[in-house]
């Protein structure tokens, strides 16, 4: 159980009597086994652009198609690769060939038989053409695809990319129906709105502004499974109005966002509320102060360690987002294996701030610094004001400039910015996403999550490339701890906290949080312990 | 002036003003930063410049601005707004699915406040010299509505009679998953109507109130209600036949431009309750910078306020023929 995010012994008994009443609830009413029946009611928040996250990484993509469309393999909590759609796998020594199994007796939503084609259709022909990052990868290392037999999909590269398995996950790529799919504008696919998978839920209806509903899959390939009938997911745009339907049990579970931080508290002592920080590990969000290193002062790295410094991260966490997370470490994510728990690190310290700045013999009087704040909600514009005294307090001269969203998008991947603030999920291995905030390949004008920073260095660039190529073992764990002593010296990125996402739940929702990634998962064990009203 | 001429240069000038509000529209949401490529691109967590390249032709972003504006006029002239390229589908079909409900919406909340608020502001001005606690009691209640924010009072509403008393929904427009008909359908739809219509209403009866409460009080006083009652009529035929539909005049006036504002009023009500209008549609769409949409849902508004209006002018003129006719002065 959480519970770093409900602090003070007030909060505590508050918990306590709210565990306590859940459990006296189940018990009054609980099912002996996991019982079949029932519709759950979720909340979509926003509303997805598309059904199909194989094409729309957003989150609320996700949340919905997890459980109509399904990946080769997910990820349990310590991120160890689980079966899926592959049934099993192995890798040969030299890290240059990947065989899949695949599950049998699986069939698409329409009827139609999965085989290894889709596979071979997915990672050969769809992702190549959607995803860039991928295409980019699979060229860089060699990838192809084929099917030796109907149920077997073999990967072959040319030179060993150790976080492959991470980019097959569920989360990001599931697979695609070939028949569905072959010989159509991907993007402009019919199916994207309606999709057809293999998962436990079919796509019934979507009405949008109001809500999308799946039904059970009959035919689903787990026999026995799924045990809910239905499931809604309600389009409500206000955080109020969420916490009022949650209280109500209308809906009965709310992700991390979708209520205000600080209605967090009095909602998870409601009785019969269950609180977790669980089921986000693959995700791992990192929160950020991204800086424009091409900008004055900003380009002397002895500044972008002051500035550091000079932040009390711990304060942030405490009081701008109401304890959900914890002090960054580092680079990389301290939840996951590739962090290095020796980095130095930059503890809160006004007197070692000034000094630096004194050492680095620039005058940041001088130059007025611009932090961007884009529309990320309260906390954060709280955030970009709290980082605003800090710094004025050590001399600088700093604008906020608040702008909207898709202003933000902009200006941001046009480098128009000194200062902001912006958050990654790492997604396992951090060369698959964190790479892009750093390498000098990768400081390009289409992206808010590119090297917008403009941040150079052939040390981390080849250490970027070590690790890719290196199987994983201790010279790639080596290799990942030196390249994170450089990025923490060098600060293009400085790490403000280490996002947790609280989840808040109604006691009756069973087996909710039990992957890495647990609210995109396909919920085919989630059943209802009691019917929600 | 004859009525139908009349009509035919208000029809003119409503025309010319959608136009303007098209053009102005058009480049306003066009001068307004972000990139509606960038935005989609980035949900679909690509950076490839080629992408954005494409997205931007595709939608017709690559071409001069004046080029753009052309053909979307030609287009809007051809009854065609064009796509939603991050809805995947026609500005069209996507007003039409949502369109329904804001029109319930302000229709139910339009009726309420006029009707009831006609009402309260008569009963007020009556009760001026008898009662003049009641007077008093209407007023100042009017007063406390109009000035309390409508979102803050919507969450009020939802608190005391969803959450706390549970007697209506919170939020939507019907109870998804049950398969309702007939009756019990329609008593779901109002169940849910109940609470989004008396927020959006609430702050236009206050000013019904105030506005039909003061026309009723000076058309008491005027010199043709003294004719009417020497004359010996009946005191209601009086109230109704004559006071009434003078002191109506300003009343309908306001109701013209109070359809406008409902449609932005509808928009906060709507993100409230989870509404499935089009106030919503428009809020979605200027985040995502979706320009087709964002001004689909302009065009539309515009036409409903214009329409209301000319509606509006045309009422006022069969209450007293003498509005643009030449002769009022």
């Amino acid at each position: 159980m959480p519970i770093k995010l409900f602090k003070g012994p007030r909060a505590a008994r508050q918990i306590v009597a709210a565990l306590a009443a859940s459990v006296l609830l189940s018990v009054g009413s609980a099912y002996a086994d996991p019982h079949a029946g029932g519709t759950l009611n979720l909340v979509s928040q926003p509303e997805p652009p598309s059904l199909m996250h194989g094409l729309v990484t957003h989150v609320s993509t996700q949340y919905v198609s997890g459980k109509v469309l399904q990946g080769l393999l997910t990820f349990d909590t310590n991120l160890k690769p689980q079966p899926v759609l592959a049934k099993s796998w192995s890798a040969s020594p030299d890290g240059l060939t990947y065989t899949f199994e695949l599950q049998d007796g699986v069939r698409w939503h329409d009827g139609q038989p999965f085989t290894a084609d889709d596979v071979v259709f997915s990672f050969q022909t769809f992702y190549p053409e959607t995803d860039v990052r991928l295409a980019g990868i699979f060229k860089e290392f060699g990838v192809s695809v084929d099917s030796p037999k109907p149920l077997e999909v073999v990967f072959h590269l040319k030179k060993p990319f150790a976080p492959l398995l991470y980019s097959l996950g569920n989360g990001l790529r599931p697979i695609a129906p070939k028949h569905l799919y072959a010989g159509t504008d991907f993007r402009t696919n019919p199916y994207n709105l309606k999709p057809i998978g293999t998962g436990p839920f079919v796509f019934k209806e979507w009405k949008r502004g109001s809500y999308i509903k799946l039904v059970k899959n009959p035919d689903y390939w787990k026999k026995g499974l799924p045990y809910l009938d239905e499931i809604v997911f309600h389009v409500i745009p206000d955080a109020s109005s969420r916490a009022a339907a949650f209280e109500r049990n209308d809906v009965q579970v709310l992700r991390s966002g979708d209520a205000d931080y600080s209605d967090l508290q009095r909602l998870s002592a409601l009785p019969g509320v269950v609180a977790s920080e669980k089921g986000y590990e693959l995700y791992a969000g990192l929160a950020f102060l991204q800086i424009n290193v091409r900008k004055p002062p900003l380009d002397n790295v002895k500044i972008r360690q002051a500035i550091l410094y000079a932040l009390n991260r711990q304060f942030i966490i405490d009081n701008i987002f109401f304890g959900a997370g914890k002090v960054g470490q580092g680079p990389f994510s301290s939840s996951t294996p590739f962090h290095d728990p020796k980095l130095p690190q930059y503890t809160f310290d006004l007197a070692k701030a000034k000094a630096l700045i004194a050492e680095s013999g620039v005058d940041v009087s001088k130059t007025r610094i611009r932090l961007l704040n884009g529309e990320k909600g309260g906390a954060w514009e709280r955030l970009a004001e709290y980082t605003k005294q800090s710094l004025q307090g050590l001399g600088f001269k700093v604008d906020v400039v608040t702008s909207d969203a898709a202003t933000w998008v902009q200006r941001v991947s046009n480098w128009d910015f000194d200062l902001t603030y912006n958050f990654i999920f790492q997604i396992g291995d951090p060369y698959l996403t964190n790479s892009y905030l750093y390498r000098t390949d990768t400081i390009v004008k289409t992206s808010p999550f590119a090297n917008v920073s403009g941040y150079q260095n052939p040390v981390a660039d080849a250490l970027w490339d070590k690790v890719a190529n290196t199987p994983d073992g201790p010279a790639r764990t080596q290799a990942y701890s030196e390249l994170e002593n450089v990025l923490n010296t060098d600060l293009p990125l400085a790490p403000i906290f280490e996002m947790s996402f609280p989840t808040l739940y109604h006691s009756q929702v069973k087996n909710l949080l039990q992957t890495a990634t647990s609210l995109n998962e396909s919920y085919d064990n989630v059943y209802l312990d009691t019917p929600a009203p | 002036m004859n009525g139908l001429i009349y009509l035919g240069l208000r029809l003119g000038r409503a025309a010319a003003v959608i136009v303007g509000v098209l053009v102005l529209s058009f480049l306003l949401v066009r001068m307004a930063p972000g990139d509606p490529a960038l935005l989609m691109a980035g949900e679909a967590g690509i950076d490839d410049a080629q992408y954005i390249a494409r997205l931007h032709h595709d939608m017709g972003l690559d071409r001069p601005l004046p080029a753009q504006l052309l053909t979307y006029l030609n287009q809007v002239a051809h009854l065609d707004l064009g796509y939603s390229y991050r809805n995947q589908a026609t500005v069209w079909s996507l007003i039409a699915e949502r369109l329904p409900a804001t029109l319930l919406l302000m229709g139910s909340a339009f009726v309420l406040s006029s009707v009831l608020g006609v009402a309260l502001g008569v009963i007020a001005a009556r009760s001026q010299r008898r009662h003049g606690w009641l007077d008093k009691l209407i007023s100042q209640g009017a007063l406390l509505l109009y000035a309390t924010p409508s979102f803050w009072l919507a969450l009020l509403l939802i608190l005391l009679f969803s959450v706390v008393l549970d007697w209506l929904p919170a939020f939507g427009m019907e109870t998804v998953g049950q398969d309702l008909h007939g009756w019990a359908r329609l008593t779901d739809y109002a169940a849910h109507l109940l609470l989004p219509c008396l927020s959006l209403s609430f702050l236009f009866l206050a000013l019904y109130i105030h506005l039909t409460r003061a026309a009723m009080l000076e058309a008491m006083g005027q010199e043709y209600v003294k004719t009417a009652r020497a004359k010996g009529l009946k005191p209601s035929r009086i109230l109704y036949g004559h006071v009434l539909r003078n002191a109506l005049l300003p009343v309908v006036t306001f109701a013209g431009l109070q359809l406008g504002q409902l449609a932005s009023g509808a928009l906060l009500i709507e993100v409230v309750y989870a509404w499935p209008g089009i106030g919503r549609l428009l809020y979605d769409a200027l985040s995502e910078r979706d320009y087709a949409l964002l001004l689909g849902v302009f065009l539309v508004i515009s036409l409903l306020v214009v329409g209301f209006n000319l509606l509006t002018d045309l009422i006022c003129r069969w209450l007293d023929p003498r509005i643009g006719s030449g002769r009022q002065h």
